[in-house]
């Protein structure tokens, strides 16, 4: 094809911080070409696929890509159609809940493919990879390779030119591995113009790359094809040639790993599984595995991806419980809550499980002290496994900025910190550099030969394998075969363990799958022109996948519509300012006639509760103190007889002015029920009924003609809602992204800011309506309450309100960093002006200084104004419609500041 | 005993770390027992203060003068004049909440004697004020007439009176009731979202799993989440009451911060462990964040902060019980406004103890089995 690059960096620099990842870095991408970069962790490779495929934001230097300047957003909007990057990870950028197909159909959506291409693609697609049997599957259930050849194929969905590949293999099986190399050489026969660029950890899958990028500490070291780069170094093989490139220091003492013979001392049993069987529901993860590993053995355990190792693994170290069968280690049966167990052992998970909100060194610190080491010697064992496995440099850094390979690095040097009689790890070296890698057997050896340690490793490095004692090949939870890796391979008539462990594998799924057909790619479809700023379609892509996301969390979809009517009851019947039973103790000194017919008044008052009377005045604030009774009525000693000779005695009251609600309303009524005793006494005494007020005051209650809080708080429980259940769903929506990694299709492909947050806002949009009409049956049924006024009002200012409302917490989601701050942001910003500044507890024109200024820059005030002027008031859209307007502009904000705050690119 | 005790401390000790390494949630805390104590307090009259009334004088007379008159801050702002037809535009709008009509004649009525009628309009949407403002507004009309008529200062026929005085806070200033009441919520909100969304994110992380290979028991594993999302709300709350609460607000606080304290400690043990068992039921943040809205605004607002829990119909009173905010609630009132010592308050303390450990029990099996079902 052309002569022209597809890709050329000159005087390339980014940085984290202040850690480098690339310094001055100038090279040339040949098109039409299969490049590989490769290099120990951390030296920039990943950073460098990142800034190629447009991901992440170029800070120093000038890279051209697909012929323009990757750092100006018109040219990355003309090319992003044209690249696609599968990110570092198994299946990092697909959807875990979604199916294989949906994944796929979602992809194609965002590339604006109509309906029937889509259908052809998908198909195609499937079949050329195998997948074809399993379209319905959610992508969280597929194994590691199939996970891979998913996300391959979502990003070939688009025909790229550019295919960017970050470490597309690691932790997949060699069966997998040779397949989806096998599925990207076809693709390429098909299409000679698309170029690859890729970065891998096995250098024999390095060997058939056509042009190789030696990197390390930010810089390349070389680059040519492999045979120029072997005979550059003077290596026979790639790995050889890979670790001369290394600079004198970092080769340090480096040689190749010999396994010694293991002294025979007895053969005592370490560990021991009988028949050994896990099923999850019907499905059998581990079917009757046997096997015995003797104390100080090496033993391997290879097999597929998803055929039942890590299950096992998890069965062996007592966090899982076995379906049927026995486990012992060291003769002792596996007990989950054995403490003393755990101590002597070590496990490594395969995914990355240690605190990333610590350092490394503090990751290190905390095992050493829940292991219980000495305190002297906690220091001294940390810096050596700090130098041993290659940290120091790193041991200030937390373990989310670190390259996969370091944090496998530190994974392994937590599992060995506490010097464990066994080991068990699962996977301990994919996506680790071979200089670490070797580093690591050496230390795994000297720990099995000189201090007895058994270890217990998966792995899928066939050269890892054969340092093995003796290994296990697992398939379909089944062991096929187990002995010494030479044996094996004898037994097959293959020269290599990976010869030996495809054959057996292909022997087992002869008939799973046919040899798949090349995808037909379509060279000859027309490139769809430039887009327009704002495409419906995209949106709708990810609004249907949000959406699709949602509907099969039943759970998240019950929480969102029962929550909200079940505090509806609650707050509509709980929170009530109607006077009643208000508690009251006595103290009467007096035990007069009158004082009696004065305490017959407030004890037979529906208002008030009569509670054991007062012993004495020096109890009275001993109960008010415990909060026994809101008041204290003392009625004074000789209060009949000065009554009676009109000398004016006094009635004492003391309120509780801790509620000062309920204290204010308390005086008031026992003021009255006071009154009401002396007209009733004068008309009594002397038949005459005292002189009633010169003028009369008659109180309107309007809109809620009872008076009582069941009319009143509904609606305002409506408001609560409405603001804050939408806005708790869309605040985790895009920080969830950012936190499980697949944001970068956001990033990755051509797709506006106003795309992506209107597609995340939608189906939250039409949550929210559901419920609205769910409460709505509620507040009918329940209280009563019927719609006074304009119902086009109400349904106008709802669906404004909860746009207003998801549009906040896309503002929440954007600005925070993880789930937590989202939620407690969500909750804290949105419940103090919602419940305080409204209106709904205490009217808005009694409000001051800032608390006003809060509730009238929040939606909430608006939206109650228009629930209570429909529900009580009986208000149409020509008295509320400025309230709407508001709620309108409130929109438009929430919206341009998520747009603000919205990074379409990684640092 | 002493491992397990040293491997709650040093657990607890990485849970402050988490803490401290998300900026955005250490300035959220931060403002939510600052700006948001004070704001509220400051902003919200639960008392009649600051009333917004209008006045329909269409009898122009001297009386209706003297009353347009008598409506005085700080219980009052200054009343608008309107016209009749203006009152419906101004109650609707929720602009102001009472509007007095004084009508034609009403002085003519008033001198010879016929007992004219005022009538007031009262927004009852608006319930705090309504009542209460009613009564006011009653007695000072009255007032002003009785002045009116005689010249003089009012004198009461009746043959004896009532006085009430307010124990703990004279004057009934709201913003004592509220600024303690925002403190008490606002730990019951930081309580049940932080301790739960800790355990789920480490579920989410793999970094349980992790836990669970090491010799640290589940048990020790929540306890050190208690405790330590525990300790920094404690601080958080005290500080707080003491800084916002008692320096900035100027609310006398005549009671033990240190018996508080404590109560706030038991409080948050059955707090956060309700967070956890909340977080043992959902199994995402997602689903976690929409669990935890319905539990903490019940803790919220229907704790006796806001209602008292006598006021509730009896069915959600016995329920409330349930609830360790209630106690609290009457804890913190009792402690901090009253002065109330351990002698009176301990059986909120031996309440809220009870319900914290019944909750840290439900939490520890559900956990222990979900824990168990790990993958």
């Amino acid at each position: 094809m052309a002569a022209e690059p597809v890709a050329e960096a000159a005087g390339l620099s980014h940085r984290y911080g202040a850690k480098a990842a690339l310094s001055d870095v100038s090279l040339t991408l040949p098109a039409g070409r299969m490049v590989g970069l490769i290099g120990p962790d951390g030296v920039g490779k990943s950073t460098l696929l990142g800034l190629l495929a447009g991901v992440r934001r170029l800070q120093a230097g000038r890279l051209q890509v697909l012929g323009g300047d990757i750092a100006e957003a018109a040219h990355r909007r003309a090319v992003l159609p044209r690249i696609a990057y599968m990110p570092q990870g198994l299946g990092r950028n697909l959807y875990p809940t979604l199916s294989v197909r949906e994944n796929l159909d979602f992809f194609g959506r965002l590339f604006g493919q109509g309906p029937d291409e889509r259908a052809w693609r998908i198909d195609e697609l499937l079949a050329g990879t195998g997948l074809s049997p399993f379209p319905d599957r959610p992508a969280g259930q597929l194994s590691g390779g199939m996970k891979q050849k998913l996300a391959l194929c979502c990003a070939l969905i688009h025909d790229p030119d550019l295919l960017v590949l970050d470490e597309p293999t690691t932790g997949v099986d060699p069966l997998s591995r040779r397949q989806f190399w096998d599925l990207i050489a076809r693709i390429r026969a098909r299409r000679p113009g698309m170029s690859v660029a890729t970065a891998t950890a096995y250098m024999s899958e390095a060997e058939g790359f056509e042009h190789l990028i030696a990197m390390d500490a930010g810089r390349v070291l070389a680059s040519g094809g492999p045979a120029d780069i072997k005979s550059q170094t003077g290596a026979d093989t790639l790995e050889a040639a890979f670790i001369a490139l290394l600079p004198e220091d970092r080769r340090d003492g480096h040689q190749g790993v010999v396994l010694p013979p293991r002294p025979s001392d007895g053969h005592v049993p370490a560990i021991e599984a009988e028949g050994l069987t896990k099923r999850f529901g019907d499905f059998t993860a581990v079917d009757h595995v046997d096997f015995r590993i003797e104390k100080g053995e090496i033993f391997g355990f290879l097999g597929s991806n998803g055929c039942g190792k890590t299950t096992t693994m998890k069965m062996l170290t007592g966090l899982l419980h076995p379906s049927e069968g026995r486990a012992r280690l060291f003769g002792k049966p596996v007990k989950s809550g054995d403490l003393s167990i755990r101590r002597r052992v070590g496990y490594m998970s395969q995914s990355f499980s240690l605190y990333s909100e610590l350092t490394v060194r503090q990751n290190l610190m905390l095992h050493a002290q829940l292991f219980q080491l000495a305190t002297a010697e906690r220091a001294p064992r940390v810096a050596e496994l700090l130098d041993r496995f290659d940290l120091v440099g790193v041991a200030h850094q937390r373990a989310p900025n670190l390259p996969l390979g370091v944090r496998q690095r530190l994974q392994l040097a937590v599992a060995v910190l506490h010097r464990p009689e066994m080991l068990i790890l699962d996977e301990p070296t994919s996506g680790v550099d071979p200089v670490a890698r070797d580093r690591f057997w050496e230390l795994l050896i000297e720990l099995s030969r000189r201090d007895g340690v058994t270890i217990f490793i998966s792995t899928h490095f066939m050269n890892e394998a054969e340092r093995c004692d003796r290994i296990s090949l697992m398939h379909a939870g089944r062991v096929l075969a187990m002995g010494p890796p030479g044996r094996l391979c004898e037994e097959i008539g293959v020269p290599s363990l990976e010869e030996a462990f495809i054959a057996h594998l292909e022997k087992e799924a002869e008939d799973a799958a046919p040899e798949p057909d090349v995808p037909r790619t379509a060279a000859d479809t027309a490139r769809r022109p430039a887009r327009a700023v704002f495409s419906p379609s995209r949106a709708w892509a990810f609004a249907r996948r949000e959406a699709t996301e949602l509907m099969r969390d039943r759970i998240r979809l019950a929480f969102a519509l029962i929550g909200p009517m079940v505090l509806m009851l609650a707050m509509g019947y709980g929170i009530s300012f109607d006077v009643e039973n208000l508690r009251y103790g006595v103290l009467d000194q007096d035990q007069s006639r009158e004082s009696r017919g004065f305490l017959r008044q407030l004890s037979s008052s529906r208002y008030f509760d009569e509670q054991a009377p007062i012993a004495s005045l020096s109890a009275v604030d001993t109960r008010l103190k415990r909060g026994d009774m809101t008041m204290a009525v003392i009625v004074p000693p000789g209060f009949g007889r000065d009554l009676l000779a009109a000398r004016g005695p006094e009635v004492a009251i003391w309120l509780d002015g801790a509620n000062t609600v309920r204290a204010e309303t308390a005086r008031r009524y026992a003021e009255a029920a006071f009154q009401d005793f002396l007209i009733e006494l004068s008309q009594d005494e002397t038949g005459i009924t005292p002189r009633p007020s010169a003028a009369e005051i008659a109180p309107r209650f309007r809109y809620n003609q009872a008076f009582v809080s069941a009319q009143a708080i509904p609606p305002g429980v409506l408001m609560l809602m409405l603001m804050m259940i939408p806005t708790m769903m869309t605040a985790l929506s895009i920080v969830r992204e950012k936190e499980i990694g697949s944001i970068t299709n956001f990033s990755a492909a051509p797709v506006g800011k106003m795309e992506f947050l209107t597609g995340k806002q939608l189906p939250y949009v039409a949550v929210a309506m559901v419920s609205f009409a769910l409460l709505l049956a509620m507040l009918g049924a329940v209280f009563g309450l019927g719609i006074k006024g304009d119902p086009l009002a109400l349904v106008a200012g709802v669906a404004l309100y909860v746009t207003a409302a998801t549009g906040f917490g896309l503002v929440i989601s954007s600005f925070v960093r993880s789930q937590i701050a989202a939620i407690f942001g969500s909750a804290i910003i949105v419940v103090i002006p919602a419940v305080n500044f409204s209106g709904m507890l205490y009217p808005v024109a009694t409000m001051q200084g800032p608390a006003a200024i809060v509730g009238h820059a929040f939606p909430t005030l608006y939206f109650q104004r228009i629930s209570t002027g429909v529900f009580n008031k009986g208000l149409g859209l020509g008295d509320l419609w400025t309230n709407h307007l508001v709620l309108f502009g409130f929109c438009a904000v929430f919206w341009a500041l998520a747009a603000v705050l919205l990074r379409k690119q990684e640092a | 005993m002493l491992r397990a005790l040293h491997n709650i401390f040093r657990l607890g000790i990485k849970e402050l770390f988490s803490l401290a390494r998300d900026p955005v949630l250490v300035v959220l805390i931060l403002y939510t027992f600052t700006v948001a104590v004070a704001v509220v307090s400051k902003g919200v009259q639960t008392e009649v203060r600051n009333a917004a009334i209008a006045i329909v004088d269409e009898d122009r007379s001297s009386v209706s003068a003297r009353l347009r008159g008598a409506f005085l801050p700080p219980y009052f702002q200054p009343p608008q004049l309107i016209g009749y037809e203006e009152m419906d535009r101004l109650l609707d709008s929720g602009r102001v909440s009472f509007v007095l009509v004084i009508p034609e004649g009403f002085e003519r009525d008033l001198l010879t004697d016929r007992a004219p009628v005022l009538q007031l309009n009262v927004d009852a949407t608006a319930m705090t004020l309504a009542g209460n403002g009613t009564a006011y507004v009653q007695r000072i009309v009255q007032e002003e007439i009785a002045r009116f008529l005689s010249r003089a200062e009012a004198t009461t026929d009746y043959p004896a009176s009532i006085v009430p005085r307010a124990r703990f806070n004279p004057n009934l200033h709201s913003v004592w009731f509220l600024a303690v009441n925002q403190v008490i919520n606002n730990v019951s909100i930081l309580a049940v979202v932080l301790s739960g969304a800790a355990v789920i994110r480490e579920r989410e992380h793999g970094t349980i799993e992790h836990l669970l290979v090491m010799p640290v028991t589940s048990l020790e594993i929540m306890l050190s989440k208690v405790w330590a999302n525990g300790l920094v709300i404690v601080f958080a709350a005290v500080a707080s009451l003491f800084a916002v609460v008692q320096g900035a607000l100027g609310v006398p606080v005549p009671g033990s911060l240190a018996v508080f304290a404590l109560g706030a400690a038991v409080y948050l043990f059955a707090a956060t462990s309700l967070g956890i068992m909340l977080s043992t039921i959902a199994t995402t943040m997602p689903q976690f964040g929409l669990l935890a809205i319905p539990v903490f605004m019940i803790l919220f607002l229907l704790s006796g902060g806001i209602t008292p829990l006598e006021a509730m119909p009896d069915g959600l009173r016995l329920a409330m019980q349930a609830s360790p905010a209630s106690h609290f609630t009457a804890f913190s009132q009792a402690v901090l406004y009253r002065g109330a010592g351990l002698s009176l308050v301990w059986p909120q303390l031996l309440a809220m103890a009870g319900i914290g450990a019944a909750f840290f029990a439900f939490a520890l099996m559900r956990f222990r089995a979900t824990m168990a079902a790990v993958r």
